[in-house]
């Protein structure tokens, strides 16, 4: 690899970087937005016109709050787990792909490298990997509970860790389905079959559901916000935590949320793909941007549905959650493997 | 009451239908409730916010807020020290020291020479209005009145008067007809040369 095609590299993980951080300030306002009108209040539009500063107004906050670290904490482990909780949900993005993906020349240069919509382009893995790095963590959520050194931040983080690993299982194995249909773990290859025949949701409603709600599990997004139902379980693994360090955690939980609701639209939506409209065989800059675009759009649009769902569904008890992953989920996700794998065998046998 | 009263209603919970078992058509129901709430806040029609600073929340009628201690037409406090109300809070937060009244009060033998409440321990219960033999003690409807410390917020007789003034033409005293708007105001609080805190 050239030194032109690092320099590439290392100023596409900066502006995925920075345009990720920068999203997840305006979720946030678009949560309190969206929270708000489900509660027929306003929400924050005292921060700029119509609150659109309110962003900056929180960063602010979470910098220039006084971060407490308890003299009783494991003071280095204490301080490691919002980083690694930060970092796992941040190199998911490597391989996700923001736009389409041409396949890249051997030896790429500059524009090479800065033409491809994706920091990591043409990992066979994809998936597999995304679903690695984001499950390290659980490690952030058990270290988190560990050194805080307090009983409920140590039942808190057991809880979550526990939520967390149960809901991987029908995640990962809802995937599988589509993975097989498609014949790849490449999420390029995934959205160009969806492309030849049709959207991931109607060659796997049932893989679609199981994935759905696993993420909102894995994401700890409502009905599965047990990590920080503040009310009646005193916060969760993150008790103790203040100011930046607290915003750390929370920063990571909404690129998960970005992470997921890609996978969402890349696994079951079609990725940039319209029917008739936009196709694979559409190449150049200008469709790639507006591919790029229809792929944001989608994003955007799972995102709002994750929001507006937080205000319809009560919280979960925690018997239930773990009775829904490992009774009634986990099977179901078995059950949707083996008949995809069947019909596929079938499929495959005829052709 | 007897297990087969004719008049004992029972709760039976509704039995779920197949489709309401399934959860997922319940769930969809959901989502357009939220949806419309969130639609109707959004486009600016269904939002019940009030802006605070700029529109003033105008409490419900039987609001309880502060405290105010009421006068009567000569500008007289109007409490009698009977220390009902004292005994009747469940807070504990009023205290009261009675005194003789003077010669010229001819309706009654005693008033209170200092009256405190610790507006931070009370748990606006109205209790004490209820209490109150002569409607001396009353809730009104503010609920801005704060202070910078907690000293600030131990009200003694002469911030309870004020409160009444505050209040007195936004909200009249409830048994007895409001003091006179036209004309002097009567402003004397203590006969003077008596004992007692200053007004
Ligand atoms: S409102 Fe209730 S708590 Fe407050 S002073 Fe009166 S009786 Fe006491
Ligand atoms: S009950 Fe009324 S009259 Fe009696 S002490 Fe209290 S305020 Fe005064």
């Amino acid at each position: 690899m050239s030194f032109w095609a690092l320099v590439a590299i290392l100023f596409k993980i900066g502006v995925v970087v920075g345009i990720t951080q920068g999203a997840v300030a305006y979720l946030i306002l678009v949560e309190r937005k969206i929270a708000a009108w489900a509660q027929d209040r306003i929400g924050p539009n005292r921060a700029g016109p119509f609150g659109l500063l309110q962003p900056l107004a929180d960063g602010a906050k979470m910098i220039l709050k006084e971060d407490v670290v308890p003299g009783y904490v494991a003071k280095p482990l204490f301080i490691l787990a919002p980083l690694i909780s930060i970092v796992a949900a941040m190199v998911g993005f490597a391989v996700v792909p923001f736009g389409p993906v041409t396949p890249m020349p051997a030896d790429p240069g500059f524009f090479d490298v800065l033409g491809q919509f994706q920091i990591a382009p043409g990992v066979d893995i994809g998936i597999l990997y995304i679903l690695a790095v984001g499950s390290l963590g659980v490690y952030g959520v058990i270290l988190a509970g560990w050194a805080s050194n307090s009983k409920y931040s140590f039942l808190g983080g057991l809880r979550s860790s526990a939520q967390l690993i149960s809901y991987e299982i029908p995640l990962g194995m809802s995937i599988l389905g589509m993975v097989m249909i498609a014949g790849s773990l490449d999420l390029n290859t995934i959205v160009n079959w969806q492309d030849r025949h049709v959207w991931g949701i109607v060659a796997q409603p049932l893989g679609f559901l199981l994935f759905l709600i696993s993420s909102f599990a894995e994401t700890n997004r409502l009905p599965f916000d047990l990590p920080e139902s503040e009310q009646e379980l005193v916060g969760g693994f993150h008790t103790e935590y203040s100011a930046m360090k607290f915003g750390m955690f929370f920063l990571g939980e909404y690129l998960h949320v970005i992470t997921v609701s890609y996978l969402i639209v890349i696994l079951f939506f079609g990725g940039w793909d319209i029917p008739y409209v936009l196709t694979q065989d559409q190449t150049g800059l200008v469709f790639a941007l507006i591919k790029a675009g229809v792929l944001v759009f989608k994003v955007a649009l799972v995102i709002i549905f994750i929001m507006w769902i937080r205000w319809t569904l009560p919280r979960f008890r925690y018997d239930t959650l773990m009775e829904l992953a490992w009774k009634r989920m986990i099977p179901l996700s078995i059950a949707n493997l083996v008949l995809t794998a069947i019909v596929v065998q079938i499929v495959r046998s005829w052709a | 009451m007897r297990p087969d009263d004719p008049s004992l209603k029972r709760m039976i919970p509704p039995t779920l239908k197949l489709h309401e078992k399934f959860y997922l058509p319940q769930i969809v129901g959901g989502l357009l409730v939220t949806g419309k709430h969130i639609l109707s806040a959004s486009l600016g029609k269904g939002a019940i916010t009030v802006s605070y600073p700029e529109d003033q929340h105008v409490p419900s009628a039987n609001y309880r807020g502060v405290h105010r201690l009421n006068k009567d037409e000569q500008g007289r406090v109007k409490c009698v020290a009977c220390m009902l109300c004292a005994t009747a809070c469940p807070a504990h937060c009023i205290d009261i020291v009675g005194a003789t009244a003077p010669e010229s009060w001819s309706d009654r033998e005693k008033y209170c020479e200092s009256f405190v409440i610790d507006e931070l321990r009370c748990i606006y219960c109205g209790m004490c209005e209820e209490a109150c033999p002569v409607e001396a003690i009353e809730l009104t409807g503010l609920y801005d009145l704060t202070g910078l410390s907690r000293e600030q917020m131990i009200f003694d007789k002469t911030k309870l008067l004020s409160v009444f003034d505050l209040t007195r033409d936004a909200e009249p005293m409830r048994y007895t007809t409001p003091p006179p708007k036209a004309g002097p105001r009567p402003t004397e609080v203590e006969p003077s040369g008596l004992p007692g805190p200053k007004a």
